[in-house]
């Protein structure tokens, strides 16, 4: 068991809100994922030309401010660091691959949890209300976010094994299920160059949808992908650049629902976790079909 | 718990259907108060009771396992199992629901005003589950006895392994429905995505007609004629069904 969710605001004037609301929103997730929690904002768009980097580090005594020095002179860094808890975010004149090699070259120690031009992943090993107050959630604004408390049943509780994972560019994943053919295209994805970090099963999935949309493909494309080639139970939500993407398993045995009204569109594995939401009570609610792929973007609901 | 006992009773359209109300309803807000105190005030009750339930904000759980003739009607939407285990009380839900509601339902009467997540009604062996919006997946999923009726469509895996008691659609069904069926009896309205494994399209009989008459009366629903449904049941090849036991299925 796992919780999810996923708020996208339609009102401008809500976007100081964000982080409350999807505070709110983990919070009555937390019993079902006790073991870690993440989150993705999007927000504060990068110039053109650099990417947002958000970094994680097991050292509490890091020194982002000589990480951000070092940055600075290989790339020319604009702004940074923005430290949140164990992670900071930095915005260099540089693309995501670029910083990803240099880090894997000067400083293995810290893990790229995520890149693009709004993305801002946070995700911690505990229990939610501590990483909610560790991280100071409430007080981030933004247009959406992608939220996740992890119940672990196949694998370690670290903070690489926590929700989201990134699959890209402004891209991310949350999953709620657990995937049976994990092992099979794992390698079947590293032999076309995947990394992975984990033996998690979700991170499998995201490194599906990394792999497909790597090949041309597009969300919606290797979303419908994993209804083939992923063998075992999720509801998964995507954040895109401008939005967010659902999908069920066939079978649909891991839980959903989704409403929307003119301030917000918003899906959690639970009602009670939109029913903190203002105006929720009277917003139109359904449950995802099986198979089938809700997306939200900027142009679809503007 | 006191107020609300003998109360007298007042019936009242609301949203086209009688509800029963009374002037001496206790209220139960749910934002200060908790379910399991809800819950258990209603277990204690020695008497039949009238509660409003305020704020149930998706919670799980809300007026599971009564035992008495109370009257339950929760203002919003309701999380998982509501009115699971239901014994005699009539609980409406002015709302949607989560998984499970009314599951294993032993007798009384649980309306649901919104639609209803997966499993609705599973397992349930008495009593009426009325749902006037959809019920999604395997809903009336073993079936032991009671009756199920869903204004709109029904989702996969419906009525899957039902052995005894009805399951009525007014809309549609999805896939597999009555899959490995027993001694349920199913009809749907509209269009049916497929049909699971040993169940078949049955004739419709004055017997059935009758029955569905009778069932769509008891779910207040007066605009839809029976003769628009097909009946639906197990064709018997695929468990151990012997005319000898008929008598009890």
């Amino acid at each position: 068991m796992c919780g999810i969710a996923g708020l996208y605001l339609k009102s401008a004037t809500l976007q100081t809100e964000l982080g409350e609301y999807l505070s709110k929103m983990l919070e009555q997730l937390s019993f079902r994922g006790p073991d870690s929690a993440g989150v993705a904002f999007y927000r504060d768009p990068a110039p053109a030309g650099a990417v947002k980097v958000s970094l994680h580090s097991a050292d509490p005594q890091q020194d982002w401010d000589a990480i951000g020095t070092e940055l600075e002179v290989e790339f020319g860094e604009l702004s940074g660091p923005n430290v949140r808890a164990t992670h900071a975010t930095f915005v260099v004149g540089a693309d995501g691959a670029e910083v990803q090699s240099w880090l894997a070259e000067h400083h293995p120690e810290l893990r790229l949890m995520s890149a693009g031009t709004t993305i801002e992943i946070f995700k911690e090993a505990g229990p939610p209300a501590s990483f909610i107050e560790r991280f100071a959630l409430s007080e981030i604004a933004g247009t959406h976010a992608l939220g996740h408390t992890r119940m672990a049943t196949e694998s370690r509780v670290t903070t690489q094994h926590s929700h989201p994972f990134s699959t890209g560019l402004d891209l991310c994943l949350v999953h709620n299920g657990s995937l049976s053919n994990h092992n099979r295209l794992r390698r079947r994805l590293q032999r076309d160059g995947i990394q992975f970090q984990t033996d998690n099963d979700s991170e499998v999935a995201a490194g599906y949808l990394m792999w497909r949309m790597q090949d041309g493909a597009s969300l919606e494309q290797a979303l419908e992908g994993c209804l083939s080639d992923l063998d075992g139970f999720y509801t998964f939500a995507v954040g895109t650049a401008d939005g967010f993407a659902v999908l069920r398993d066939p079978i649909a045995c891991k839980p959903a629902v989704m409403a929307e009204n003119d301030d917000w569109v918003a899906m959690a594995s639970e009602y009670r976790a939109i029913s903190v939401l203002p105006g929720a009570q009277d917003a139109e609610m359904w449950e995802p079909e099986p198979g089938r792929i809700y997306s939200w973007s900027t142009a679809a609901v503007a | 718990m006191g107020a609300g006992a003998g109360a007298d009773l007042q019936l009242e359209h609301r949203g086209g259907r009688v509800m029963a109300v009374t002037r001496e309803a206790l209220s139960v807000d749910l934002a200060s108060e908790s379910v399991r105190s809800l819950n258990q005030r209603l277990h204690e009750a020695t008497a039949p009771q009238q509660v409003r339930v305020l704020n149930p904000s998706g919670k799980h759980s809300i007026a599971v396992g009564l035992d008495g003739a109370h009257e339950v009607e929760i203002d919003g939407h309701v999380g998982y199992y509501c009115a699971g285990m239901n014994q005699h009380a009539a609980v409406r839900i002015a709302g949607n629901c989560g998984v499970g509601v009314a599951e294993n339902m032993m007798s009384g009467m649980v309306v649901v005003d919104g639609s209803a997540s997966q499993s609705a009604g599973a397992t349930a062996r008495g009593g009426l589950l009325v749902i006037h919006g959809d019920a999604s997946a395997r809903c009336g999923i073993s079936l032991k006895g009671a009756e199920i009726v869903v204004r709109g469509s029904v989702g996969h895996m419906s009525a899957f392994m039902a052995q005894k008691g009805c399951l009525l659609v007014c809309g549609d069904a999805g896939e597999a429905l009555g899959d490995s069926l027993y001694e349920a009896r199913l009809y749907v309205r509209g269009l049916v995505a497929g049909l699971g494994a040993d169940c078949v399209e049955k004739e419709m009989d004055d017997i059935h007609m009758t029955a569905v008459h009778e069932l769509l009366a008891r779910a207040e629903i007066t605009d839809i004629h029976p003769s628009e449904f097909r009946r639906y049941g197990s064709a018997r090849r695929l468990y151990n069904f012997h005319v000898d036991n008929l008598g009890s299925y």
